[in-house]
């Protein structure tokens, strides 16, 4: 409770992927490590006790940034860092280089990765809520091979995503946001933890300035991101007024039944805070669209 | 022989000398002591806040691999609880203080119940999770206001109604027949939340007993070894000073936590005894948030009373102050003198009563945290004025004008100091310069025109006086104070064969740059390149005693204390520069790094020749001793009484709640200021402290008396991202209380700045009709606030 220091625990080194998965498969209470910083934190607290860290560090390949049939494929081990810094990523989408940037700080940016983020499955995680807006699809690798998992279906509930036990996160595949299309993250930080009290990741696509498709999400509020598609709907054939935004807006509380509280932020003002950044997020989406 | 005189450093921006040691990282905190043959410590901490222990046993983890002994309180039962030395209040020694590790129960989450010491650190936390403790929770008082009630449940037995003291300043009569007679009275509850000082480096100790001698070696993190060595020998261990020695190594950051004589150093001595080898604990961050002091939790009920043209008559305040479980070594100090005697500000308040509850809870300790008890006394003051301007319809900066104490009036006697008095002071020319880079009217037509737009702009003032430089010992000495020390400060200064000085000083930063001002003074004084001066302290061994670094008496006493002595050498060089020269010692003159008969500077003797023949003493005056060197204790007559105007401008977003601190501006009156960049660099620091408890800070206790914000991903400690950059300035108004004309700066920015953003706040919001808010500003506060909704 008062201590730092992890509980014994056995450290692997894989150098393939291969047999990262089969060590993930045959040990018992194994864990894989990413960048490490959620989950070493829980193991000095000894709220995780593994008996085994399979490192992914050491495994050739895994964090690259790539071009994917249009869209991008990022690679699980890509750093926060590498991501907010790519060319190719500010090119064709820019709102997830912007999103990577707003995670905790310079030091978890440099060492936390995409694919850590989305296993882990923290609902007050950034990532997650942009990519669900995106509609990404998760690679995960696992004994039964490869296979694709649509981000609606990849997160289940709080540190709980479709992951079979010893599947490992490959990539994420993003598509660009094309002309026309604006897509916003922005976030109320908490002030201790850098951590979103609320997300909110706007998409929106605007022809002859009407609102021809629009996804709201919204992470930090409820367990896990959800789309508010009360609101997102009525965005569709609007122009982008003030008006019509805030009004779209405040249908953003209908997806939020559940609304979490804690020391910082009350359900109720999450739901609150959902709304006006829901709003802002909207603005700034339409704005990009129409540029 | 002519040589140019180096350039004075007293007052210059001389970068500081122990930067190179601690930005490459060689610099040695207690965590790199590494012993020969040391055991590592762990000890195991109470998970209730208030619980009766049936039993512990420490069979399976003293059979863990890597475990040398494992301990409860019961070994150290011989040994007394701490020492509380400042029994303010008439609170008695040895009361409800923190025992080596607690015996029978806990009181605050976090208590030490048994400690392992093993081979290794993980070893030693491995086994903590093998003792069994039989616990017995009981009910549990969180809140200060709570415990004070009737009824309450009772945490001590020697205790009724939870209270450790009930202490008065001023006079009660003459302010409640003011109060009566007040053409207007304003009245506010206020709470002066409880703050986590965090440290960047942690507490830890380190010990090492030699049987032969029965001497011990203590190695801490600490502000103050000397005290530390003080209260073990005397109070705890009760052998002489002789048989111990305490060292601090470079110190992290301190904030006042690290003054306090704490259980786990007095179990690393007993403990290294015990099992005759040297062992070291280190806090984690967890331990550092649970067990080491906290600062502030005040509630207070405050009233003001004025004419209806805003002169100030009376001001009464009723506070509980929170201690926590069990007393800290000063804890019924803090909210009662140097709190309660400082509730006039910077004003003519002609009568003032406080009357201060302590109140034991079961909660962590509390104690002196940066600015101790004056950052709770001007948050009150700033608020009150402000909340009395509002009520009256008078500008902030008009109605404090009115009532300040004006420049002429000084030395100032506020009529509850008990015989000190305000030194020196001209407070409306800090406000004045503050205004004016502020432009405070351009501010309000600005203002003016973004509530036009709906928009929420505030600006807030703080025209701050605060007390420095503790000591006098008669005065800390009065009966009734209840201090159980006397804070004068020392120095010895030596100046080599070669001319090299040395200064030992009895004070011990924790990134102060201590070395660095002292080394400007004797650089200054003695003509002498800073190079050429080394500064030793924080060892009890080879230096003089000395009282540690706190309440920002660093400068104000201890560098005067290294400049009363180089006076004395001075002297001396130029007694033993007469008998060189053969010149009438009345004749010879020392500047410049010289001694030389008066009208002749290019004849004479330079300090490196002067000190090679104090030192080798072939040839002396008759009856002069050799070598140059001199040891000061300095007691000055009075405190110190530095002041000035912070100002904060926010815009608050109207559908958030969130607050943006726009500018922030800081003229303060330290007095001569010895080297500008330090001080800069202290005031930056505080005030961001100081923001913080009004944005963000908050140790909160659940009912349980769990602390809910118990690591850095709760509470809320500021990044340098959080904060424009600051508008610093100065104005300087000499204090009389001592030669070099100096004041203190440590502190100054941690108490002006909270009311400063509060104010703010509060003025960008009044036009909705809100007239005080509580801190921290949390976005969700002032969302609230600001549309009425229900908690």
């Amino acid at each position: 409770m008062y201590t730092m220091r992890p509980a014994e625990f056995d450290y692997r080194h894989p150098a393939t992927l291969a047999e990262a998965v089969s060590m993930l498969t045959e040990l018992e209470e194994a864990r894989p490590l990413a960048g490490g910083h959620s989950l070493l934190p829980m193991m000095k607290l000894r709220l995780s006790t593994p008996e085994a860290l399979v490192d992914l560090g050491g495994i050739a390949g895994l964090d690259g940034i790539a071009e994917d049939d249009g869209g991008l494929r990022i690679g699980a081990l890509a750093t926060h860092a590498s991501v907010a810094d790519s060319e190719l990523v500010q090119a064709r989408c820019p709102v997830l280089a912007e999103t990577a940037a707003l995670i905790g700080d310079l030091q978890v940016r440099n060492r936390g990765t995409i694919g850590g983020s989305v296993a882990h499955a923290d609902p007050a995680a950034d990532y997650p809520t942009l990519l669900k807006a995106l509609g990404a699809v998760i690679s995960a690798v696992g004994r039964d091979g490869e296979r694709e998992i649509a981000v609606d279906e990849f997160f289940i509930d709080v540190f709980t995503t479709a992951l079979q036990p010893g599947e490992l996160v490959l990539s994420v595949r993003v598509p660009s946001t094309p002309t026309g299309t604006g897509a916003v993250y922005v976030k109320h930080r908490h002030p201790a933890s850098s951590y979103a009290v609320v997300g909110v990741a706007a998409v929106v696509s605007v022809e002859e300035a009407a609102c021809t498709r629009a996804q709201l999400t919204i992470g930090g509020a409820v367990r896990t991101p959800v789309h508010a598609t009360a609101a997102a709907e009525a965005l569709l054939g609007v122009s982008g007024s003030e008006e019509e935004i805030t009004d779209a807006a405040g249908r953003v509380a209908e997806s939020l039944p559940d609304a979490l509280g804690d020391l910082y932020a009350s359900a109720e003002y999450r739901v609150h805070l959902a709304t006006v950044l829901a709003k802002r997020a909207c603005l700034a989406a339409f704005e990009r669209a129409s540029s | 022989m002519t040589t140019e005189a180096p350039p004075k450093l007293f007052g210059e921006p001389v970068r500081r000398v122990e930067d190179a040691r601690l930005i490459t990282g060689s610099a040695k905190y207690l965590d790199d002591l590494k012993l020969p043959g040391m055991a590592h410590v762990a000890i195991l901490r109470s998970p209730y806040a208030h619980a009766r222990i049936t039993s512990i046993d420490t069979a399976k983890a003293a059979a863990h691999p890597g475990v040398i002994a494992v301990f409860t309180g019961e070994d150290f039962e011989h040994l007394p609880a701490l020492p509380c030395a400042w029994q303010a209040g008439g609170v008695e020694n040895f009361v409800n203080t923190p025992r080596a590790l607690e015996i029978d129960r806990v009181t605050f989450t976090g208590a030490g119940v048994a400690a392992v010491v093993a081979e290794s650190k993980y070893a030693a936390e491995d086994a903590l999770e093998l003792i069994e403790v039989g616990w017995e929770p009981l009910d549990v008082l969180v809140d200060a206001e709570q415990a004070a009630a009737e009824g309450a449940l009772q945490l001590h037995e020697n205790a009724p109604g939870n209270i450790v003291m009930d202490w008065t300043c001023g006079d009660e009569q003459a302010t409640a027949d003011a109060l009566g007679e007040a053409e207007v009275v304003v009245e506010e509850r206020v709470v002066n939340q409880r703050l986590i000082p965090t440290p960047m480096e942690g507490r830890g100790a380190a010990a090492e007993f030699e049987p032969a001698t029965g001497r011990y070696t203590v190695w801490m993190s600490s502000q103050d070894p000397h005290i530390m060595r003080l209260l073990m020998t005397a109070f705890v261990f009760g052998i002489p000073e002789t048989k111990m020695r305490c060292v601090a190594l470079h110190v992290g950051g301190g904030f006042g936590t690290k003054i306090f004589l704490y259980p786990e150093y007095v179990l690393m001595a007993a403990l290294a005894e015990k099992v005759g080898r040297p062992v070291k604990w280190v806090e984690t961050r967890r331990e550092n948030y649970a067990a080491t002091t906290h600062g502030r939790d005040h509630t207070t009920y405050l009233e003001i009373g004025a004419k209806r043209d805003g002169t100030i008559t009376a001001l009464r305040a009723k506070t509980y102050a929170n201690l926590g479980g069990v007393l800290s070594t000063i804890a019924p100090g803090i909210p009662t003198t140097l709190y309660g005697r400082m509730l006039s500000g910077a004003y003519r308040i002609p009568n003032i009563h406080c009357r201060v509850l302590g109140v034991y809870t079961n909660t962590g300790m509390v104690d002196a945290y940066r600015g101790a008890g004056r950052p709770e006394a001007t948050y009150l003051v700033e608020r009150a004025v402000d909340l009395l301007a509002r009520e009256l319809e008078l500008d902030p900066v008009a109605i404090r004008r009115k009532n300040f104490i004006p420049p002429e009036d000084f030395p100032y006697d506020p009529g509850i100091l008990r015989g000190l008095h305000y030194d020196t002071g001209d407070y409306g020319k800090a406000l004045d310069r503050a205004l004016e880079i502020v432009d405070y009217e351009g501010f309000r037509s600005e203002q003016e025109e973004a509530r036009g737009q709906g928009r929420h702009l505030g600006i807030g003032f703080s025209t701050y006086v605060e007390i420095c430089g503790a000591a006098p010992s008669a005065w800390i000495g009065t009966v009734g104070e209840g201090w159980g020390a006397s804070m004068w400060e020392s120095a010895t200064v030596r100046v080599h064969l070669t001319g090299k000085a040395v200064v030992t000083i009895g004070t011990q930063p924790q990134g102060q740059g201590h070395e660095t001002t002292a080394s400007q003074i004797v650089a200054s004084e003695l003509g002498i390149p800073i190079e050429d001066v080394t500064v030793e302290l924080g060892d009890t061994q080879g230096a003089p005693f000395g009282y540690g670094t706190y309440a920002s008496r660093s400068a104000a006493v201890g560098a005067v204390a290294v400049y009363k002595s180089l006076q004395r050498i001075k002297q001396k060089a130029r007694r033993v520069a007469a008998h060189m020269l053969e010149a009438d010692v009345e004749d010879v003159e020392f500047e410049g790094g010289r001694a030389f008969v008066k009208g002749s500077p290019e004849t004479g003797k330079t300090i490196q020749e002067i000190a090679g023949a104090a030192a080798l003493a072939y040839d002396l005056p008759e009856g002069e001793e050799p070598f140059l060197d001199d040891t000061t204790y300095y007691d000055p007559p009075n405190c110190t009484f530095p002041f000035g105007t912070h100002v904060a401008v926010v815009e608050v977003d109207g559908e958030t709640g969130e607050i943006a601190l726009k500018r922030y501006v800081a003229v303060d009156d330290v007095g001569v200021v010895i080297n500008p960049m330090i001080v800069d660099g202290q005031v930056h620091g505080g005030i961001a402290q100081g923001i913080a408890q009004a944005l963000w800070e908050h140790g909160i206790y659940d009912e349980n008396g769990q602390l809910a914000t118990s690591s850095l991903m709760d509470y809320a400690v500021p990044k340098t991202g959080f904060f424009p950059p600051f508008e610093i300035d100065r104005t300087e108004t000499p204090t009389d209380v001592n030669p070099l004309g100096v004041k203190g700066a440590g502190e100054t920015g941690t108490i002006a700045s909270t009311p400063a953003v509060v104010n703010a706040v509060v003025d960008a919001l009044a036009p909705l009709g809100i007239r005080h808010l509580e801190m921290p500003l949390t976005p969700e506060r002032v969302w609230r606030a600001m549309h009425g909704a229900k908690g």
